[in-house]
C-alpha cells in the first residue's frame, strides 16, 4: 500500500511537470524555439503572485486572475521585441538570447527578493485530503493541480485542432513563408503563441509556489523537468507530454522512497533510458 | 611535361598573421615571466584568465565550428575536477600526473554520452547535455568518499607534493595553467590547419554543403566532442587543484563553467579562434570594474551578450577582422601559383 501511495503521489506531481512542459512544447511546435528561460519565467510568475498575494491579501489561486494576463502580456512583448529577431536557420541566437534572459531574470529576482526561500500560503486547502479507501489519502491541492494540468492540455489540444488560432499556429509551424502568403502575420502569431505559453507558465508558477518553497535559483531545474517530459512524450504530442510528466514524477517519487539522494537522479535516469531505447519518445507525432 | 610547370602550394600565413604571431609570441614570453613581475593575487587572476581562454576556445571549437551547441560543458569541468580529487585522494596518484589522467577518463565517459546525446537534434541536444551534467552533479553528491553533497578539501600532504614551498607551488600551477591554455590553442590551430580543419570549417559554413562534398559530418562531430571533453576536463582538474576545495555545486556550476564561457565566446566572436581570447579579456575587464555590483553585474553581462548576439553576431573580433582583415593565427588558406621557367 505504501508503494501504491508513492506512485499516486508521483502521478499527481507529474501533472505539475506536464504543465512545465506544455508551454515549452507549444512554442517549440509553433516556432522551433527552445526557451532556456522557461524555468526562470515559471519562478518569475511565482514571485509576481507573491507580490500580488502580499499586497492584496488574496488567496494564491485567486491571484491567477491577475498573474495569468500579466505573464501573457510579458510573453507577447518579449516575443515581438526580442525573440522574433532571433528566429531563423541558425540555432545559436535563440539559444543564447534565452540563456541570457535566464541569467538576467535569475539575478534580477536575486537583487529584489534576495536568495531567501519563499512560499505561498493557500490556507486550509493545503492540508485538506480525501480518503479513497485502503488507508490511501490524496491531498486536495495535488488533485486540483493534476486536474488543472489535464484541463490545460485538453484546452491546448482543442485550441490547436478546433480553432482559427490553432490553425494559424499549425500553418506557421508547417511552413512559415506560405503561412505569410496566406495573410497571416507570423510575428503576431508567434507572439500569441508565446503569450499562451507564458499564460500556462503563470499557472505552473503559482501551483509550484503553493506546493513548495521557491527561490530565484530553482528555474533551470524546472526547465529540465519540463524538457524531459516533452522528450519522453514525443515531440508534438500534448497527451504524450502529460504521460512524460507523469513518468518523471513517478520515477522521482520511487527514487525518493528508496533513498532521498535518488529523488532527482531517478527522474533523469528514466529520461536517459527512454532516450536510449526510444529516442523519438513514447508517442511521437511530428519530426523536430 | 612542359618546361613551364606551375608549382602550387597553400599558404596559411599573411602579413597580418605574421605580425599577429609576433605579438602573441612577445606576449607569451612576458606572461611566462609573470612570477617575476606580478604579485600573488595577479598570478591567480592570470591563471583564471588562462582557464577561461582554454574553456571558451574549446567551446568555440565545439559550437562555432562543429555546430554542437552544448550548454552542458560544465559536466566535463566537474568530471575532470572530481577525477583529479579521486585519483589523488583515493588512488594516491601525484596530482600533476592526475591532470591528464582525469582528462582521459572524462574523454572515455564522453563516448557513450555522445552516443546518447547525438540522438537529440539542435536545441534539444543543447538541453540534453545540460541534463547529463545534472546527472553527473547529482551522482557526485552521492560519492561519500569525496564528501558527498558538501564536498571535500585536498589533504595537506597532497597539496605539498605539488611543490615544497608555497611560492614554488603557486609558480608551478601558474605555469601549468599558461601551458595548458597555450596547448589548447596550439592544438586547435593545428587541428584547423589539418584536413579535419577544412572539414570543420565546411561544417561551420554549411553543414549540408559539407555533407554533399563528402565530409563525414557525424564522425567529425564525434571526434570533436570527445577531444573537447578531454581538454575541458583537464582545465577543470587544474582549476580545482588550484582551489584545493571541491563540491558538486562548484565543480558542476552551470553559471561558472557554461554560461560565462558561452557569453565570452559570443561577445568575442564565435567561429573564430581569436574570439574567445578577446571575449575573455572583455569579460575580466567588466568583472574587475563591476565587481562591486554583485548580482547586477551578471545582469549586465547577460544583457551585453544578448545585444552582441543581435547587433554583431560575429562578435567584437568579427567586427575588427571584417574591417581590417586582421588575423592573429595563420589559418587562412590561399592558393599560391608560382611559374618556374
Amino acid at each position: 500500500m505504501e508503494w501504491v501511495n508513492t506512485i499516486v503521489q508521483g502521478v499527481l506531481l507529474g501533472g505539475l511537470y506536464a504543465m512545465f512542459a506544455a508551454g515549452l512544447s507549444l512554442i517549440f511546435g509553433v516556432m522551433r524555439l527552445v526557451n532556456i528561460a522557461h524555468g526562470d519565467l515559471i519562478v518569475l510568475a511565482a514571485y509576481i503572485a507573491l507580490v500580488i498575494v502580499e499586497t492584496l491579501g488574496i488567496n494564491p489561486l485567486t491571484s491567477l486572475l491577475i498573474v495569468v494576463p500579466v505573464m501573457a502580456a510579458i510573453g507577447y512583448v518579449l516575443q515581438r521585441a526580442l525573440l522574433n529577431r532571433t528566429l531563423g536557420d541558425d540555432l545559436l541566437p535563440p539559444l543564447l538570447v534565452t540563456f541570457g534572459l535566464s541569467v538576467i531574470i535569475q539575478n534580477a529576482l536575486l537583487q529584489w527578493f534576495s536568495a531567501d526561500s519563499r512560499k505561498l500560503n493557500a490556507g486550509n486547502i493545503e492540508i485538506a485530503s480525501i480518503h479513497i479507501g485502503g488507508g490511501l489519502a490524496v491531498g486536495v491541492l495535488p488533485l486540483i493541480q493534476f486536474a488543472l494540468a489535464v484541463a490545460v492540455i485538453a484546452g491546448l489540444q482543442w485550441l490547436f485542432y478546433r480553432t482559427a488560432l490553432g490553425r494559424a499556429f499549425r500553418a506557421t509551424s508547417d511552413d512559415q513563408p506560405v503561412a505569410q502568403l496566406m495573410g497571416l502575420n507570423n510575428s503576431h502569431v508567434f507572439a500569441l503563441a508565446m503569450a499562451l505559453s507564458l499564460a500556462i507558465v503563470a499557472v505552473a508558477g503559482v501551483l509550484l509556489a503553493v506546493r513548495a518553497n521557491f527561490d530565484p535559483s530553482i528555474g533551470p531545474a524546472r526547465l529540465i523537468f519540463g524538457f524531459e517530459a516533452v522528450i519522453i512524450g514525443g515531440l508534438g504530442s500534448m497527451w504524450g507530454t502529460l504521460a512524460g510528466g507523469v513518468i518523471i514524477g513517478v520515477a522521482q517519487a520511487i527514487g525518493a522512497k528508496i533513498d532521498p539522494g535518488w529523488n532527482l537522479l531517478a527522474g533523469h535516469i528514466a529520461f536517459l533510458i527512454v532516450l536510449a531505447l526510444k529516442p523519438e519518445g513514447l508517442f511521437p507525432k511530428v519530426q523536430g | 611535361m612542359s618546361a613551364i610547370e606551375p608549382v602550387i602550394h597553400v599558404e596559411h600565413s599573411n602579413r597580418a598573421s605574421r605580425i599577429g604571431l609576433a605579438i602573441v609570441s612577445c606576449a607569451l614570453i612576458a606572461l611566462a615571466a609573470a612570477p617575476w613581475w606580478a604579485d600573488r593575487a595577479n598570478l591567480r587572476l592570470l591563471s583564471e584568465i588562462y582557464a577561461y581562454v582554454a574553456l571558451a576556445s574549446l567551446w568555440n571549437l565545439l559550437a562555432g565550428y562543429a555546430g554542437l551547441v552544448s550548454v552542458g560543458q560544465h559536466a566535463y569541468v566537474g568530471l575532470g575536477a572530481y577525477g583529479l580529487f579521486a585519483l589523488a585522494m583515493l588512488a594516491g596518484v601525484h596530482p600533476l600526473v592526475a591532470i591528464p589522467i582525469a582528462g582521459f577518463a572524462a574523454a572515455v565517459v564522453s563516448v557513450p554520452v555522445a552516443l546518447l546525446m547525438f540522438r537529440l537534434r539542435g536545441h534539444y541536444f543543447a538541453i540534453g547535455t545540460w541534463v547529463m551534467a545534472e546527472v553527473f552533479r547529482l551522482s557526485a553528491a552521492q560519492l561519500s568518499a569525496l564528501g558527498g553533497g558538501s564536498g571535500t578539501s585536498l589533504p595537506t600532504a597532497i597539496v605539498l607534493s605539488v611543490a615544497g614551498s608555497r611560492e614554488m607551488r603557486e609558480f608551478t600551477l601558474y605555469w601549468i595553467a599558461l601551458a595548458l591554455a597555450v596547448a589548447v590553442l596550439a592544438a586547435i590551430v593545428m587541428l584547423l590547419r589539418s584536413r579535419y580543419g577544412l572539414a570543420l570549417t565546411a561544417i561551420r559554413d554549411n553543414e549540408l554543403g559539407a555533407r554533399s562534398n563528402g565530409v563525414d559530418v557525424v564522425r567529425v562531430k564525434y571526434l570533436v566532442y570527445v577531444a573537447v571533453a578531454f581538454g575541458t576536463a583537464m582545465v577543470g582538474a587544474l582549476v580545482f587543484l588550484q582551489k584545493i576545495r571541491i563540491s558538486p555545486d562548484t565543480a558542476f556550476s552551470v553559471n561558472d563553467w557554461t554560461a560565462y564561457v558561452i557569453f565570452i565566446t559570443v561577445i568575442g566572436g564565435i567561429g573564430r579562434i581569436e574570439g574567445p581570447i578577446v571575449g575573455t579579456i572583455v569579460f575580466f575587464l567588466l568583472r574587475q570594474t563591476l565587481a562591486d555590483l554583485g548580482a547586477i553585474y551578471l545582469l549586465i553581462l547577460g544583457a551585453v551578450a544578448i545585444v552582441v548576439m543581435l547587433k554583431a553576431p560575429k562578435g567584437l573580433w568579427g567586427l575588427i577582422a571584417d574591417r581590417y582583415g586582421w588575423q592573429l593565427f595563420p589559418l587562412e588558406r590561399r592558393l599560391v601559383i608560382e611559374k618556374r621557367p
